[in-house]
């Protein structure tokens, strides 16, 4: 019986940054409850991945490792993890609140009728209650949640936690979870997966976003924001004018009726700042805005300003950005 | 088509959100409320559908306080046929303990399908409607940005991670609408006044089971102010060195 378990993600082969994240949260918890942490990995030729789990401090790793798993699917995720809940009898539950977890932490608290507690920014055990602060409104205000069921299922923010470090000598043991899946068992059938431009990161995942609005006045526009991108390492989001306006696809939208982020750096271009776009993004850790009106909104929740011409001074902060590269 | 869609009663998003005085809930003076985005854009899928196959009924289910009469009438006048207002007798309930009412009421009914908004822009879960398809032992597809359903079947486009997947699933089923699936329409005047004459059944919703409590809100944490480095391209090599030395981010 451990304290807590964590499901971990991987991707390509390797674990995802955010296993890090949920490990390093995992293990304090675990320490608070004083038990242990469980990790679980689930996907196609993930066994070899135990191993990372254990230098990041897992005390045991369930494994469930079959082709059904290969790409995600509710159906077969789930049953993989409600057999790894009976293997481990957890307190609590912790994933990443990532497109996989959102799906994975509700049907998981069905499962086994546990309260979720959904995309938390923070998380403590005392006096039989897990207690979380949430974001709600987009973050325009924040919850403090307890909850009191036999196993709580949280799943915790991307880009929030402090990540474990791995420990290069640390290993623990691997246990196999047979979630026992056929292939009838999958209802939801991915028939095929369209093809995207680009392999990028989701949004909420990302470490750097750089973001663009109304004042970029066309979406002829947008190279010079993707060559900030590149330049500086991170994906794009765009205003809900932007989108609205059908300038950007709407998955690149940040604020309340988008994605909420919490990047390490989020750079604000010929954005105003409405408060429902303020509110998708005021807790990413430094903020910078260019915009032309000294008087916009973004300035007041952003860190560093330049009052100017989108147009004129983004290139020269590419440019700057590249030399630093070099 | 027997479709049903899931709607909440949410404050709207250009919304100022202020903390009541008991510390636990918002403020809501001045505060408008809306049918929840997602769940709008979920409604009008639904209608859509119904219009295209010429057969069949749109049922709103809205569990929310009485107040929410408001957003059910804008349901019905958006073309739904009927709704069913669970009533929501108070205290506090996580994700699922709304799941648990919606699915209890739900699941002696007849339908092909249920459709939820993504998440609600109040609570920010993205959980009720994964949910209710658990608790209904139904399949579900997440992020739907395209629909089509047919002969017992239902194919969706989904936005996953790095890509989109097109998900073939058998009805009934439960989908939860990503922007992209359907741009809601205003209701005409025709619509609104043909709302007022549309049956609303009324549930007494049951108290909650009570292991779930909020204890505060508050306010988000201020950011502390920051600086305009300086005006044009000419600030660019300060900004880069803040960047660097102060803020450390790149």
């Amino acid at each position: 019986m451990a304290a807590v378990l964590a499901f971990v993600e991987t991707s390509r082969g390797k674990l995802k940054k955010s296993a890090a994240e949920i490990l390093g949260e995992g293990k304090r918890l675990a320490q608070k409850l004083g038990g242990t942490l469980d990790a679980v990995v689930v996907g196609h030729g993930v066994t070899a991945l135990a191993g990372d789990a254990g230098k990041l401090g897992a005390d045991r790793v369930l494994v469930a490792d079959a082709e059904v798993f290969k790409a995600f699917g509710v159906d077969a995720y789930l049953k993989a993890l409600v057999k790894a809940v009976a293997a481990s009898s957890p307190r609590l539950f912790v994933m990443a609140a990532s497109v996989v977890g959102k799906d994975l932490g509700p049907a998981l608290a069905a499962a086994t009728q546990s309260a979720l507690l959904a995309d938390v920014t923070s998380v403590a055990v005392a006096d039989g209650k897990v207690r979380v602060e949430k974001p709600v409104y987009a973050g325009k205000a924040v919850a403090t949640i307890a909850a009191s069921s036999p196993m709580v299922v949280a799943t915790l923010r991307p880009n929030v936690f402090v990540p474990a470090q791995p420990e290069d000598g640390r290993s623990a043991p691997v246990e196999v979870v047979d979630a026992g899946v056929k292939p009838d068992d999958l209802r939801a059938v991915v028939k095929e997966v369209l093809a995207k431009a680009s392999e990028k990161l989701d949004l909420t995942e990302a470490d750097i976003i750089v973001s663009g609005g109304r004042g970029m006045k066309g979406p002829e526009n947008w190279g010079i924001l993707e060559k900030l991108a590149e330049a500086v390492g991170g994906v794009l989001g765009a205003s809900r004018a932007v989108v609205d306006a059908g300038w950007r696809p709407h998955e690149e939208q940040v604020g309340q009726t988008g994605k909420t982020v919490s990047p390490k750096l989020y750079i604000a271009v010929a954005i105003s700042g409405a408060i429902q776009h303020l509110a998708g993004m005021r807790t990413s850790k430094c903020i910078v805005a260019i915009n032309t009106d000294p008087e916009a909104p973004i300035f007041k929740v952003a860190d560093y300003g330049i009052v100017g011409d989108a147009l004129e001074v983004v290139p020269v902060l590419t440019e700057e950005l590249r030399k630093l590269r070099e | 088509m027997e479709l049903f869609v899931c709607i909440k009663r949410v404050p709207d998003s250009a919304a100022k959100i202020r903390v009541a005085a008991d510390g636990k809930g918002i403020d809501p003076a001045g505060v408008e409320h809306v049918i929840s985005p997602y769940d709008e854009i979920a409604l009008e899928k639904a209608v859509q559908i119904k219009e295209a196959a010429g057969a069949g009924a749109v049922t709103v289910i809205c569990f929310g306080p009485a107040e929410a009469t408001k957003e059910i009438r804008q349901a019905l006048a958006m073309g739904a046929d009927k709704a069913i207002h669970l009533k929501d007798p108070g205290g506090a309930r996580g994700p699922l303990g709304v799941a648990r009412v919606l699915a209890d009421n739900i699941r002696a009914r007849k339908f092909d399908a249920i459709l939820f908004g993504r998440q609600s822009i109040d609570g920010d879960n993205s959980a009720v409607g994964i949910i209710v398809a658990q608790l209904l032992g139904l399949p579900v597809v997440s992020l739907v940005t395209k629909l089509e359903l047919k002969d017992g079947v239902g194919v969706a486009h989904r936005e996953a991670e790095g890509g989109t997947e097109v998900v073939e699933v058998k009805l009934p089923a439960v989908f939860t609408a990503q922007r992209g699936l359907a741009e809601p329409r205003y209701p005409s005047i025709k619509g609104i006044m043909m709302a007022k004459k549309k049956p609303v059944e009324e549930i007494l919703a049951p108290a909650p089971s009570g292991r779930l409590e909020i204890e505060k809100l508050s306010p988000p944490a201020e950011r502390a102010a920051g600086k305009i480095v300086g005006e044009g391209k000419a600030a660019v090599p300060a900004l880069v060195k803040l960047l660097r030395q102060e803020a450390k981010v790149i």
